[in-house]
């Protein structure tokens, strides 16, 4: 090629003729629009989930926040000694002091304007019955006695409900005995006056569970502290002996059939609906150890069992995410300690599990989570018996019959009351609020140890 | 102990570091190891070659019983370090690799600081007492694998975050640092510029002066340069064995002829 021509940028005469890279081929735009269509069908089903997702976080929130609100009426009140004596002397004490609390909310509506017709019946249709809530006080803080005290008291559920839309005026028919359409002027006007307002329920994030006379009382706290204990003993049980049973299986021990049946076990486990964890806790747990070992920690409704049973549930979740994260350390990392003269267990400590730990903790608490919202088996071995104690003692927190979160809404949830319908929604947010926590945790500890390599 | 099997097929050296009598390898069911007997000496420069898959690697992990941690993995043969059987079901492999140590044909850094990477084994060996003896360490074994000047300012940053040559030259300063009586290297330079190569090859024939060295190798002209003694595998089975010089220009084998001169391969 020494005699070169003049470069000719037309085709050469006869050479098949090339298309034009302007132009699109046919080939070429059916890839494209199955590349279009493929992307667009990925959109439809995002945005098809974000929306399902939507609607339910506001189902949710819009059901559930006002569990976390109730109206309570402020009043500020001062018990003389002398009437302290008096009250205590006669019979019926708790009626005397609900008229002391009478004089003093006309005289303290009477300093705003405000002059209202109400007796001790509504009074105590409206608010419950005071009297006793006010003895009790002062029977409890004698030192209170002669000194001015603020009442901070929460109104009867109906009012509650009132406010909160849940019934209207001309729902009540007239021979209603909770409430009458006066005592709703009577909450209006109390409104008005600034004296009744709404405010943030601490009872329902630290109270316990109540009778059906009490729907407004009723708190998720003891729950929360049941699965707290809960999940105590399934981080103890599980994690450990999860990450034990994965390391020795991916690292340690032989291929050969034996270790082949149990990795297809393991995952057979992790398939097996939680009920049937539920009725083996039963049988195993509550009915031989509790029972015929007399093992006196194992009683049906105890967290402790419960924890047993949901670390049973756990274990499976744990070890396959863990030989996941196990497996996923390329094999030159191990030769590398190896070859520098680490033994075999140094390798993995020192080298394959730093690097595994993000998989692991991942695993570990979606593991957790699971465990955290899981109900079926808590039914089968008693968790939803009707709680209204907080456990005295630590041990008490694992061995005492306690119920769980997810089982105090199921309970609320299958109760008539609206109320309760309302608390086990806000038992959701309670729970969901949890998970958002744990995955919090697991990103933050992934982050902490992807950054050490 | 003293292996006697050894002294009938023995080829008469001066002082033998490790040597092999009737190896065989096995992959399952397939031999990639056959009949080989070699002795390797010490204070002396040991270049394996062959065409690829001839059995190279394979050989040579069997030197530190690298090849237990292959599970389909079998050896044969007697294999001794200093006259004692190295597969004798006394010994402990992982004293052994702290006597004879490895570089792998792909650099494998930990993903820690160059400086742990380093530090890793006299670490674990327990060879230094304190911070300033462990830095005393790493600076040397980095200077000898020519990377001193390199990282000498990073050496807390991951040894993952180097190029690959400056991997490759880590994992050499990291099998230095346990000062193995063996080193045993496979294709360290394959990764390297010529320049990063000839530091590694100076860095060989300083080794020589107190170690046993085998590399395996795909050039030439380094086995020709480093090495004193030349293995030419070919097919699982080692085919001649001899003086560097005469391997190279005097082949008695007709495959080790055809294969300097770039027949097979
Ligand atoms: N882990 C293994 N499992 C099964 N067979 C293997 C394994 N490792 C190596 N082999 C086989 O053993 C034979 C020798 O392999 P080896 O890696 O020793 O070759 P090599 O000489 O180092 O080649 P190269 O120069 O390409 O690195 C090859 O046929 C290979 O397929
Ligand atoms: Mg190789």
């Amino acid at each position: 090629m020494t005699d070169a021509a003049p470069a000719d940028p037309r085709p050469v005469q006869g050479a098949p003729s090339r298309p034009s890279l302007l132009a699109t081929s046919d080939r070429m735009k059916r890839r494209n629009a199955a590349e279009a269509r493929f992307r667009a069908y990925g959109l439809i089903a995002i945005s098809t989930a974000g929306a399902l997702l939507v609607v339910l976080l506001w189902n949710i929130l819009s059901a559930g926040l006002p569990a976390f609100q109730r109206t309570v009426v402020t009043v500020d009140f001062t018990l003389t000694e002398d009437q302290f004596d008096a009250a205590e002397s006669v019979l019926f004490k708790t009626r005397e002091y609900e008229t002391y609390f009478i004089a003093a909310l006309s005289d303290q509506l009477r300093d705003r304007g405000l002059d209202l017709e109400f007796d001790s019946a509504s009074v105590e249709r409206l608010l419950g019955k005071v009297g006793a809530t006010l003895r009790s006080h002062y029977r409890d803080n004698p030192d209170a006695i002669g000194q001015p005290v603020r009442f901070e008291l929460p109104t009867s559920s109906r009012v509650e409900r009132y406010f909160k839309g849940g019934f209207a005026r001309a729902d009540i028919g007239d021979t209603n005995r909770f409430i009458t359409a006066a005592d709703l002027d009577l909450a209006d006007a109390l409104k008005q006056a600034g004296v009744l307002r709404t405010a943030f329920n601490w009872t329902f994030v630290t109270g316990v569970d109540t009778g059906s006379d009490n729907p407004g009382g009723a708190g998720i706290g003891a729950s929360v502290v049941g699965s707290f204990f809960m999940m105590l003993v399934v981080l103890v049980l599980s994690l450990p002996i999860g990450v034990a049973a994965s390391i020795y299986l991916e690292e340690f021990a032989p291929q050969n059939r034996f270790t082949d049946f149990i990795e297809v076990n393991i995952s057979n486990l992790a398939a097996v609906p939680s009920i049937v964890f539920g009725i083996l806790g039963l049988a195993v747990f509550i009915q031989f150890g509790g029972g015929q070992l007399e093992i006196q920690a194992l009683k049906a409704s105890a967290p402790l069992v419960g924890g047993l049973v949901l670390s049973l549930m756990t274990l499976p979740t744990i070890i396959i995410a863990t030989r996941a994260a196990l497996k996923s350390v390329p094999p030159s990392i191990r030769e590398a300690a190896l070859g520098v003269g680490a033994s075999k267990m140094q390798a993995v400590f020192h080298h394959v599990l730093p690097l595994a730990m993000p998989g692991i903790l991942t695993g570990a608490i979606i593991g957790l989570a699971q465990a955290l919202g899981e109900t079926a088996p808590l039914l089968l071995i008693g968790m939803v018996g009707f709680i209204a104690r907080y456990p005295e003692t630590f041990m008490g927190g694992f061995e005492g019959p306690n119920s769980a979160l997810p089982a105090q809404i199921y309970n609320w949830a299958s109760r008539s009351d609206a109320t309760f319908i309302e608390k086990a929604w806000g038992g959701i947010i309670v729970l969901l609020l949890f998970m958002l926590t744990m995955n919090l945790i697991a990103i933050i500890l992934r982050r902490r140890f992807e950054r050490r390599w | 102990m003293y292996d006697t099997r050894n002294a009938e097929r023995d080829v008469t050296q001066n002082e033998i570091k490790m040597s092999a009598r009737k190896c065989q390898v096995f992959y399952g069911d397939k031999q990639a190891i056959i009949d080989v007997d070699i002795d390797v000496e010490d204070k002396m420069v040991t270049a394996f070659i062959g065409p690829s898959g001839c059995g190279k690697s394979t050989f040579l992990r069997v030197l530190n019983r690298m090849n237990d941690t292959i599970p389909i993995a079998r050896v044969e043969g007697a294999i001794t370090l200093d006259g004692e059987d190295i597969y004798d079901p006394r010994v402990d492999p992982v004293q052994l690799r702290a006597r004879v140590g490895m570089v792998f044909q792909k650099p494998n850094p930990f993903p820690k600081s160059i400086y742990d990477n380093v530090a890793y084994g006299p670490r674990i060996h327990g060879l230094a007492t304190g911070k300033a003896e462990m830095d005393a360490i790493v600076e040397k074994s980095l200077r000898r694998a020519a990377l001193w000047d390199e990282v000498k300012d990073r050496l807390q940053e991951p040894g993952t975050g180097l190029s690959g040559g400056q991997q490759q030259r880590l994992c050499i300063a990291r099998a230095v640092a346990t000062e193995p009586e063996v080193l045993l290297m496979d294709e360290p330079c394959s990764a390297l510029d010529p320049i990063a190569t000839s530091q590694v090859e100076e860095l060989i024939d300083e080794l020589r002066e107190s170690y046993s060295v085998v590399i395996v190798t795909h050039s030439m002209q380094q086995a020709a340069r480093v090495s004193q003694k030349t293995a030419f595998f070919h097919l699982g089975y080692l085919v001649e064995y001899g003086e560097t010089g005469q391997i190279f220009t005097n082949p008695r084998d007709e495959r080790t002829e055809s294969y300097i001169s770039g027949r097979i391969g």
